[in-house]
């Protein structure tokens, strides 16, 4: 069953309080190597049936218009997992 | 004068916004997300709460329901709308207001009575208010934080479409301090804070003259009512 994948990020450019919060308990836990953290969403799209570009297409139309808000928020990939896929990756 | 009141899954302050209304001089409609029905209402309110659990984004699976169709529709045909908290959020997701509302900076929920200056009193929701006027009532949330693009942000300054801005301490990290925008057109207007808790003396904000007194959210739905009388 081939799986769809559709990352989204915060704005580079906003502030990510959630990320700044887990920063803030790595920092408490001594892991000050990392410098920062941001926090996004991963979606995963099952679908009965090969992957094509046709749905591919429609999951980059739904990825910008409900799973991810473009005013606060970015899409970052969009990459197919699983069997049957008829095509690669793309972002 | 009839006025709905739009229940999702999860709002919160459904019950309030009727109340306020009835206070106001208007009869409350009770609307539902899953029908396809605006009880042929004369203006709508979106209450506040944590539709759909926040799930997604704040009011992003709600502002796709069955009945925003129908509300989206009114809007652009000119009916009132006002959507309070999570109502504002939601329509931020249904494009009918610019802008977004992330978490908080600070990070935290942040619940108080606040201070605000209501900036543009030519809406439908904000006539009744002196220009300038500095208002108290509840802010409850924890996504409230106000962003848009600086093109935006420009667009809804000169156009002087920033209806009420926080004033004092920032809540929430919005940008320019702001509360609440309203559309170019003047009926839909959005804010975070919550006029329907300051409509009733004993069960609003602390004032100077007396504990609970603070009746400023009254205006709101006052005004909307006034203005559809007006041009009734």
């Amino acid at each position: 069953m081939p799986t769809i994948v559709v990352e989204v990020m915060p704005k580079a450019e906003l502030l990510d309080p959630q990320g700044k919060a887990v920063a803030g308990v790595l920092g408490r836990l001594g892991k000050s190597r990392f410098t920062s953290v941001r926090l996004g969403k991963r979606f995963e799209l099952t679908i009965d049936g090969p992957v094509d570009e046709a749905v591919l297409a429609e999951v980059r139309e739904l990825a910008d218009s409900v799973l991810s808000n473009a005013v606060i928020e970015d899409v970052v990939g969009i990459h197919v997992v699983g069997a049957d896929s008829t095509v690669g990756a793309s972002a | 004068m009839r006025i709905g009141v739009v229940t999702f899954p999860g709002s919160l302050d459904d019950r309030d916004a009727q109340r306020a209304i009835r206070i106001a001089g208007a009869e409350p409609v009770a609307l539902w997300h899953g029908e396809h029905d605006l009880r042929g209402v004369d203006a709508i309110v979106l209450p506040g709460g944590f539709s759909y659990g926040d799930y997604l984004r704040a009011g992003a699976i709600a502002s796709l329901s069955p009945i925003m169709a129908e509300v989206i529709d009114a809007a652009n045909s000119g009916m009132p709308v006002l959507g309070i908290c999570n109502g504002f959020q939601m329509l931020t997701e249904a494009h009918l207001l610019e802008g977004g509302l992330i978490r908080n900076d600070h990070g935290s929920f942040i619940c108080r009575d606040q201070q605000l200056r209501v900036e543009n009193t030519d809406t439908v929701w904000t006539s009744g208010f002196t220009a300038g006027q500095e208002i108290t009532i509840p802010l409850k949330n924890g996504e409230g934080g106000f962003i848009a693009s600086a093109e935006t942000l420009a667009e809804l300054e000169g156009e002087g479409r920033v209806v009420v801005r926080y004033v004092g301490l920032n809540p929430n990290g919005s940008l320019n301090d702001i509360a609440g925008i309203s559309n170019a057109r003047g009926n839909v207007v959005g804010l975070m804070p919550h006029p329907e808790h300051a409509v009733e003396a004993g069960f609003g904000p602390d004032t100077a003259s007396a504990m609970r007194s603070g009746t400023d959210g009254l205006t709101f739905f006052t005004s909307a009512i006034e203005r559809m009388l007006a041009t009734a």
